[in-house]
């Protein structure tokens, strides 16, 4: 039998073993009474001089004892650029009133008619708060208020979550309510109206109220594999418009002579499916997370969504995560891209063309490293949406070779600190 | 003999011996006590004091018994986050990750015998009554709890997959002691000895020159007396399995668990003691010893320290 060779280990754990009681350099240690900040910053550009976004976030939160977490957090964004205000493209340049009614803008033969005086800025706060009732029950409630110029967001949300299975599940169930108000300078258009009527003005301000519910479960699977469900509905009534937006009225050569407001139901039902698996690979730490969303709503919309980030850790604490994300969407049924001159208004309309028929794809990465002892990760993005639809209808002088459904493409920069 | 109780620290007793202070409290469930050559019993006292809040402190903070501390918390014995619980990430403070660094190191020294996730197999092995080995399938079910390569450290983060968990009792004890060991040398120029059941710490020769007489307890030596040695300097650890074990179809079954296999080692001596330069060396070179089976004289023969084995 061959004898063990065996290694003079001594020294190795003697300088190990002496290195661990040599006294501890003072060094902040992070405790439960101490607040925890996250701050991140965010620029957007969509092409072609479109929307760009400036966004900060700061967010603190607190643990309050073993058993309460209190966590605020702020946003101040900045949007400039243009939107698309629904109008078709014509082989003449056009002319349209700005939304408020004060000046107007032309937008050149062949071009895709943008908004140009898309710009806000927008203050968001919001104010949470979770405690562990018991050893299984947990709850959470919160307030969110955001204010624009012309927009005033106000809601409150309650989630109850228990776990059970020997803590191997958590099933939970949340309600919130918003209340939003919108005051359009200008006023509310009037729904389905000539954009040129002398009367296109219904009121000063309108309201939607939002009720969603959602109910989740979250089941671990084994040591690596993490699983949840959620399926949640959500009731939305009130003026669901975007007063922004209108539709050319075109005749039979292809010309917009008129353009009208668009107008969407009062209600709409909105209902999702999302399933998330998160796999913590072993043992190189790698997480892996899929998830696929089915949304649909009474409206005729409906959508999948298929999400997944890959994070690789490297050396030192450092990561990288790429991200793939597949989006593809079925239009409202009252989407249209115009409507024909001479023919009854539709009841409802729109040419917006986040309610049509799309599909968007998107690539990402982040890469992490620690910063002075913390976490600080930035994250590049790439958008890219095809938006479809019925080519055939450019046609007659007026749209023959227009893009009906022009893609749009954006990137998006975001960077992440926690301290 | 003089007998001189002061009760500031209710919780330890000091007696005043022929040529020195004798502290004695108990911590870890060991007696523990604390040799200080002669000085006032003012300055013995506040030695004492400091004695036993370090190592109150550091039972408090590693012991796996509570449901508070950071082991609690690596250990997800607390806490519900819901949507990561598989793959919870702990931030851990300084002394922590000394500690996690010096059980990898540990881990990676003795090929994945010396293994702080090991500690569930305590669960299926644990003596209080057993008169057979647990079922084979039970143990490698387990065994995929088991195994620090599993366990993602990248200071200051610990992630644990679950299901897993970590237990410092096997470096705990002889960590309190040289931390105990080390505070006390910042606060005296005294000669003293460290003893926390048996895993103790001398700093330095006495004044007298004459070395601390100390008991090594040997069980198999059990009321023949106990083995003395005398230590000028130095940590001295034991490690045996001799307590507790059974016999199961004439094979003996002890404490000392392969966290690999998930059996107890066979073979090899029913009690080690080291004396090394700190008490945690001492301790692990002892532990290493056992883990190594009929093999653990030659391990320890090329270590460059002074042991003795007790052969059964």
């Amino acid at each position: 039998m061959q004898l063990k060779q065996f290694h003079n280990i001594s020294a190795t754990l003697a300088a190990a073993s002496c290195a661990l009681t040599s006294p501890v350099q003072a060094q902040p240690i992070r405790d439960l009474d101490s607040w925890q900040f996250d701050a991140g910053l965010l620029v957007y550009a969509e092409g072609n001089d479109q929307v760009q976004a400036y966004e900060g976030a700061l967010s603190a939160s607190k643990q309050l004892d073993d058993e309460r977490k209190v966590s605020f957090k702020g946003v101040l964004d900045v949007l400039t650029g243009a939107s698309p205000n629904g109008a078709v493209g014509q082989n003449r340049p056009q002319t349209f009133t700005r939304p408020s009614g004060n000046g107007s803008y032309t937008v050149t033969a062949g071009d895709t008619p943008l908004d140009d005086t898309f710009r806000d800025t927008r203050v968001a706060l919001s104010a949470q708060y979770q405690q562990q009732i018991s050893r299984l029950w947990q709850y959470a409630g919160g307030a969110y208020l955001s204010k624009e110029y012309d927009y005033l967001a106000l809601s409150i949300n309650s989630a109850l979550a228990r776990d059970f299975n020997q803590r191997n599940s958590t099933a939970s169930l949340g309600l919130a309510y918003a209340y939003d108000t919108f005051e359009p300078e200008g006023g509310i258009p009037n729904p389905g109206g000539s954009v040129d009527a002398a009367d296109n003005r219904v009121g000063a301000s309108d309201s939607k109220q939002t009720l969603d519910l959602l109910m989740g479960l979250t089941q671990v699977v084994n040591r690596q594999t993490l699983m949840q469900f959620n399926y949640s509905y959500s009731h939305v009534s009130g003026y669901l418009n975007d007063p922004f937006k209108i539709l050319s009225v075109v005749d039979e050569q292809g010309w917009a002579n008129d353009y009208v407001y668009e107008n969407r139901p009062d209600k709409r039902l909105k209902q999702s499916l999302f399933w998330r698996t998160k796999y913590n690979r072993q043992p190189s730490g790698q997480v892996v997370d899929i998830s696929y969303r089915y949304f649909w709503d009474n409206w005729g919309l409906a959508s999948h969504t298929i999400d997944t980030t890959w994070r690789i850790n490297l050396a030192d604490s450092h990561f990288i995560e790429p991200h793939l994300r597949y989006y593809n969407q079925q239009a409202a049924d009252f989407y249209r891209v115009y409507i024909d001159e001479g023919q009854p208004v539709p009841r409802y309309l729109t040419a917006d063309y986040r309610l049509g028929e799309m599909q968007t794809y998107t690539l990402g990465l982040k890469y992490g490293l620690p910063v002075a002892g913390n976490e600080f990760s930035i994250r590049l993005e790439y958008y890219h949406t095809q938006v479809s639809g019925d080519g055939s209808l450019a046609t007659g002088p007026g749209l023959t070779g227009i893009d009906l459904y022009p893609d749009k493409s954006a990137i998006m920069l975001q960077s992440f600190y926690r301290f | 003999m003089t007998t001189l109780r002061h009760n500031n620290t209710p919780a330890c007793s000091l007696t005043k011996q022929d040529d020195y202070w004798l502290g004695q409290f108990t911590l870890m469930a060991s007696p523990c006590q604390l040799l200080i050559e002669q000085g006032s019993p003012a300055a013995a006292q506040h030695l004492l004091a400091l004695a036993y809040a370090e190592g109150k402190r550091i039972e408090l903070k590693y012991s796996r018994f509570r449901d508070d501390n950071i082991i609690a918390a690596i250990n997800q014995l607390n806490g519900n986050d819901m949507t990561t619980a598989a793959l919870r990430t702990v931030p851990v403070d300084e002394e922590t990750a000394r500690l996690l660094d010096f059980a990898q190191l540990c881990f990676q020294l003795s090929d994945g015998l010396f293994d702080i996730s090991a500690g569930k197999l305590a669960h299926l092995w644990h003596f209080k009554g057993q008169t057979r080995p647990p079922n084979d399938a039970d143990i490698q079910a387990l065994l995929a709890d088991i195994g620090w390569q599993q366990v993602r450290w990248q200071r200051p983060c610990l992630t644990l997959p679950l299901g897993m968990q970590l237990d410092l009792g096997g470096i705990g004890k002889e960590y309190a002691v040289d931390s105990v060991a080390t505070l006390l040398q910042q606060h005296s120029q005294q000669a003293f000895l460290v003893n926390f059941g048996g895993d103790m710490y001398a700093n330095k020769a006495r004044r007298n020159g004459r070395a601390w007489q100390v008991a090594i307890e040997d069980p198999q030596r059990l009321g023949s007396g106990e083995r003395m040695i005398a230590l000028t300097a130095g940590g001295v650890a034991s490690s045996g399995d001799s307590q507790r074990f059974f016999e199961y179809e004439g094979r003996r079954y002890g404490h000392i668990l392969n966290p690999q296999t998930g059996y107890p080692i066979q073979g090899g001596p029913a009690q080690v003691t080291v004396l090394a330069d700190n008490c945690l060396q001492a301790g692990m070179l002892a532990t290493l010893a056992l883990l190594h089976g009929d093999d653990a004289d030659n391990f320890l023969q090329v270590q460059d320290c002074q042991y003795w084995l007790s052969r059964r």
